[in-house]
């Protein structure tokens, strides 16, 4: 099988990808195989359910959360570019590129893109705000059943005094970067 | 014009008649050919398998095979190897500050973590790989494990091709060949045996028979098995425990210990073979409805197990096909039971060609031609002291320990997850411990602080 999916993928398409996410040519096509391999419909997409067979990401507590950001508002399937271009947020940012041109469009994986892509873990209504409820929920996520209500939620409190700034009672996307680089 | 044609059609008789002889020739030589076809065959395979006895050649194929994989091996590329260890430094200096001993309550950079594992898994993660071929190093010049297959260069691909000939042209019919002697002499004698009275000689014949029909099953395969330890070899009234990668495992085990076989009644070939077995000495078979009743099962089993003078039942307690690189977790049955356990390990040696079944991939006939068209299975089995159920351990415990035991000896990776997973989904309460944790690291930091 393996020797197979790299051929289905397409020189043309492996240079896109590779201009887009800056991955190298054999990093793309072993993430190819990996997509395959998690293509059990073998219909080039991915759906919500192939990542749910992942068992250790069955029980990661964000789980779902980190599924859901491979797929686009309202998708239910997402194609290998897409998987793709949201794997290169991760992907480390190599030294020669620290120096690149600046007025050259922000790689994917910058260290903003990465604290966005955190950010939007938390923020679900994407409003650019962590509101105390939604900090609440993915406390709620991480802890299951163990913490009480009244606990959490003084966690909760205690969070967003800390890293609030402007008093609107709401974590704003710089208020993150400052709370979380020390 | 007549005269010509007679002329032509004498010239024609000529020639007839030149080519009778040539015909009677050809006859003649495939005839001597086959003839000496099959006497090599009988001489230097059949003869030896009946006997237990062994010439060698297995062992000097083995050897001729490895110089050549090592030649091959400088002529492939490497690809970059990609790194998730850079991945998670990164990570750790954009801002994450999960060191335990700074632990101060929540951080909202503690999703990091989860973020990280999580999207680690989704590149590569522990459990999913076991259950596809394992991947090689260098290339066994069998395209099947070559995930890169680029054209390399012109003498690797002739090397390859000449591999291609001589496997599918020569190795592969001589394999059947043999495989439709052992298992059709297997049926045969054991059907025969099967007429005997019960006692000490018909045990003794079907012993020598099923022992038989497995070297010849063992040369089919051109599996070159090296067994450690003998003198750990599984007891009457004991239950042997090993790692179960193909049906090919059976095989390899049988072939130097006699072993009760315990699975479900299939139909078709393996049926009439499993029914003609089971005449000649008494092995468990299951109808497919009695397989969901444990208590039928485990009860079965210990009736087996205390009569002595049966002999010790064979059970692959990972309940499913794994890919030779790890061991997966032991489901308790056959650990519950109390006698004494013997542990086996298997493994299987990459480089001449894998032996895993993927089931989801190819049926049992694809996975057989495949095994029959690789260059060789070689393998090792390892026999481990014989264990026992100690005072205060539950079966799960004691099966966690058997499980260390085959996983060390084979050079195995020990993995608590269950080869189910294969299939079905994971079970929530692993979830449930992860949150577990999170939050006594939360918690914990609260009553500190309330005391400070």
């Amino acid at each position: 099988m393996g020797s197979r999916a790299s051929t289905l993928l397409r020189e043309e398409e492996i240079e896109e990808i590779k201009k887009e996410t800056g991955f190298s040519h054999s990093q793309i096509t072993r993430l190819y195989s990996r997509f395959t391999s998690l293509d059990k419909g073998e219909n080039g997409t991915l759906s919500r359910e192939d990542f749910q067979r992942i068992p250790e990401l069955a029980i990661n507590p964000l789980g779902d959360r980190i599924i859901n950001a491979f797929f686009p508002e309202g998708e239910d399937q997402v194609n290998f570019r897409g998987f793709m271009r949201t794997l290169a947020h991760f992907r480390p940012i190599e030294d020669n590129e620290k120096n690149k041109d600046p007025t050259a469009s922000e790689p994917l994986n910058s260290r903003s893109n990465k604290l966005l892509f955190a950010f939007r873990l938390y923020d679900l209504d994407r409003d650019d705000k962590i509101s105390r409820d939604e900090l609440l929920q993915v406390l709620r996520m991480m802890v299951g059943v163990n913490i009480s209500d009244e606990q959490l939620g003084s966690i909760a409190d205690r969070t967003i005094q800390e890293a609030d700034q402007n008093g609107d009672n709401s974590i704003s996307f710089n208020e993150f970067i400052k709370k979380v680089c020390l | 014009i007549s005269f010509r044609c007679m002329g032509c059609s004498t010239e024609e008789m000529g020639l007839f008649l030149d080519f009778n002889p040539f015909d009677n020739l050809l006859c003649i030589l495939l005839g001597i050919s086959f003839t000496v076809w099959f006497t090599l065959l009988l001489v230097f395979i059949i003869v030896p398998a009946i006997f237990g006895v062994s010439f060698g050649i297995r062992q000097l194929y083995m050897k001729t095979l490895l110089k050549i994989f090592e030649w091959a091996t400088h002529r492939i590329e490497r690809g970059e190897p990609t790194s998730l260890e850079e991945e998670i430094k990164e990570i750790r200096r954009s801002g994450s500050n999960r060191d335990l001993d700074h632990a101060s309550e929540f951080e909202m950079s503690d999703i990091f973590y989860f973020c990280r594992q999580g999207v680690e898994s989704i590149m590569d993660d522990e459990v999913t790989k076991r259950f596809s071929a394992e991947e090689l190093e260098s290339w066994n010049l069998l395209t099947r494990s070559n995930y890169n297959f680029q054209h390399i260069s012109l003498r690797l691909t002739v090397l390859w091709g000449l591999g291609v000939v001589i496997r599918y042209g020569f190795l592969l019919p001589l394999r059947v060949t043999l495989a439709f002697t052992g298992v059709g002499l297997l049926v045969v004698l054991t059907s025969i045996i099967g007429f005997l009275p019960n006692g000490r000689m018909k045990n003794f014949l079907s012993e020598q028979v099923h022992l038989m029909c497995y070297r010849i099953c063992v040369r089919a395969l051109t599996a070159i098995i090296t067994y450690h330890d003998s003198e750990n070899k599984p007891k009457n009234g004991g239950i042997c425990v090993a790692n179960h990668t193909s049906p090919i495992d059976v095989i390899i085990l049988a072939s130097d210990g006699c072993y009760a076989m315990v699975g479900q009644i299939h139909g078709g070939l393996m049926g009439v073979i499993q029914k003609s077995m089971v005449k000649a000495c008494p092995h468990i078979w299951f109808e497919r409805s009695e397989v969901k009743d444990r208590h039928l099962v485990a009860k079965r089993l210990s009736d087996h197990v205390e009569d002595k003078t049966k002999l010790p039942i064979l059970i692959f307690p990972e309940g499913t096909c794994i890919n030779n690189t790890s061991v997966m977790m032991f489901k308790k049955g056959s650990f519950e039971i109390g006698s004494t356990v013997y542990p086996v390990a298997i493994k299987y040696d990459p480089r001449f060609g894998d032996a895993f079944w993927n089931s989801s991939q190819f049926g049992m006939v694809n996975y057989l031609l495949r095994m029959m068209s690789s260059w060789a299975i070689v393998c090792s089995v390892w026999y481990l002291p014989p264990m026992t159920r100690e005072e205060g351990e539950d079966a799960v415990q004691f099966a966690n320990r058997v499980k260390a035991a085959i996983a060390r000896q084979g050079g195995l990776v020990d993995l608590l997850w269950d080869g189910g997973l294969k299939r079905g989904k994971v079970k929530d309460t692993f979830k449930e411990e992860q949150q577990k944790l999170y939050s006594k690291m939360l918690v914990g930091t609260q009553e500190d602080r309330s005391r400070s």
